[in-house]
């Protein structure tokens, strides 16, 4: 099987790097360039555990071919955090409790971060209905929603 | 596997006629990706027509909107042009799958993936929609009932892909809509979905109207003798009714884990009615 090669912008690197035709974003990330974060859950688009931004959307990075990163830009949950200055979604999380075991949470700061960047105000329906494709098993996401909700108030200047 | 990325259009034929073994287009990959890591599913080429020009564009033309093969639906619920004319085929195409799937899907991979539940469907046979299909000798246009064949078989030739959906401008005092039965809000697959497009005469008296249905049979269903129950009528009891009763005949769907025959033949009616009355509105009925 042939190599292809790829020139991708990575949390603000510029990054190539050689996969199989057949091998996904994710298996790329993980596997090539050491970034863990983004998880496989089902392979198959249904839980967002490996959730990333391509170009402005957020998607399943299980459902992109590494080769189909050539040119685009792309955020992972690595690139989020400032330096040691956590994003305030990543705050709110650990504020409100919003993670129990871990494996969904890049995956739901990635979309939430997606969201936010869109809407700045978003309601509680429309986060649930945004985070639709984010399941966790631990928090009942009320927790999730709250955090989400309460990141946005802070970002957009308000107390809470 | 292969993975080729053509910048034209000509190019992207010429490899699929040309492919040896199983080729596959790639758009949104939201279909094909699964199908690929099945162990029973094996690919030879994918050929990714994202870098072709005008495919990731929606254009609005003299005769409509043009909607390259490779827009994703979410960027359908953007272009406030196309909310505003066709605001049923919108909101089919934005019931796929999660926000993740929206940014990647596309309706012409739903149209070719070929599911008889494929919710963008039955919208855009309602709305009259055309494809504009690519292939080595050239391009030729058909309707979008004309490309599903069978569950996960399309009418189109080896070489052949679809460049863009093609969307007439909508008629006067006109209105589409389309709604479907799931147990579940979101994240979830169509058990029933319905598809009208109907437009009125100055007194609200229907003039035309198209009525599709999904998941009620091995493709998409026209439902031509559903939709003239409604035509001549201001969309009273009776022809709803009417409506009904036709869409349930028109049906002829399977029992499955979704859903029984019974009951797909009867919410097919119920929806046609419910969607027929959100399509009058929004064609300016009272």
């Amino acid at each position: 099987m042939a190599s292809v090669s790829v020139s991708t912008t990575l949390n603000t690197d510029e990054v190539e790097f050689l996969c199989q035709a057949d091998e996904t974003l994710l298996d790329v990330l993980r596997n090539r360039l050491g970034l863990m974060g983004a998880k496989e859950g089902c392979g198959t688009g249904d839980c967002g555990a490996c959730s990333v931004i391509m170009d402005g959307r957020v998607v399943c990075s299980c459902l992109v071919l590494g080769a189909e990163a050539q040119g685009k830009t792309i955020e992972t949950i690595e690139g989020m955090a400032q330096g040691s200055e956590l994003h305030p979604l990543q705050k709110k999380f650990i504020e409100h409790a919003a993670l129990q075991c871990g494996v969904c949470t890049p995956g739901f700061l990635m979309a939430a971060k997606a969201l936010l960047d869109a809407n700045p105000s978003p309601t509680e329906e429309e986060i649930r209905f945004w985070l639709a494709g984010n399941l966790c098993r631990c928090t009942g996401y009320d927790k999730i929603v709250r955090a989400v909700a309460d990141a946005a108030a802070e970002m957009r200047g308000e107390a809470s | 596997m292969r993975y080729e990325r053509p910048e034209t259009i000509g190019d992207a034929t010429a490899l699929l006629a040309s492919a040896k073994g199983r080729a596959f287009v790639l758009a949104g990959g939201t279909d094909l990706l699964v199908r690929m890591k099945s162990d029973a599913f094996e690919a030879d080429m994918v050929v990714d027509i994202k870098a072709v020009a005008g495919m990731s564009d929606i254009s609005e033309t003299a005769d409509g909107f043009e909607i390259g093969a490779a827009v994703p639906c979410a960027a359908l619920g953007e272009h406030a042009g196309l909310v505003a004319a066709w605001p049923g085929v919108v909101e089919a195409a934005n019931l796929i799958g999660s926000t993740q799937i929206q940014g990647r899907c596309t309706m012409s991979g739903n149209l070719c993936n070929a599911s008889p539940a494929a919710d963008s469907v039955p919208a855009l046979v309602a709305a009259g929609a055309r494809v504009r299909i690519a292939g080595p000798d050239g391009t030729r246009i058909v309707p979008v009932e004309d490309v599903p064949q069978a569950p996960g078989k399309t009418t189109l030739k080896k070489g052949e892909f679809i460049a863009a959906i093609l969307l007439p401008k909508p008629a006067q005092r006109s209105g589409d809509a389309y709604l479907r039965f799931t147990p579940r809000t979101e994240m979830d697959i169509a058990v029933v979905g319905v598809g009208v497009q109907l437009a009125l005469d100055a007194k609200g008296v229907v003039e035309t109207a198209r009525v599709a249905l999904g998941a009620v049979g091995p493709k998409v269903v026209l439902a031509e003798q559903a939709a003239d129950t409604i035509i001549g009528t201001a969309l009273d009891d009776a022809a709803l009714e009417a409506l009904a009763e036709a869409c349930s005949a028109a049906s002829n769907p399977i029992d499955d884990k979704r859903g029984t025959a019974a009951f797909r033949k009867h919410v097919a009616g119920v929806l046609a009615r419910r969607a027929a009355k959100i399509a009058y509105e929004r064609a300016g009925g009272k």
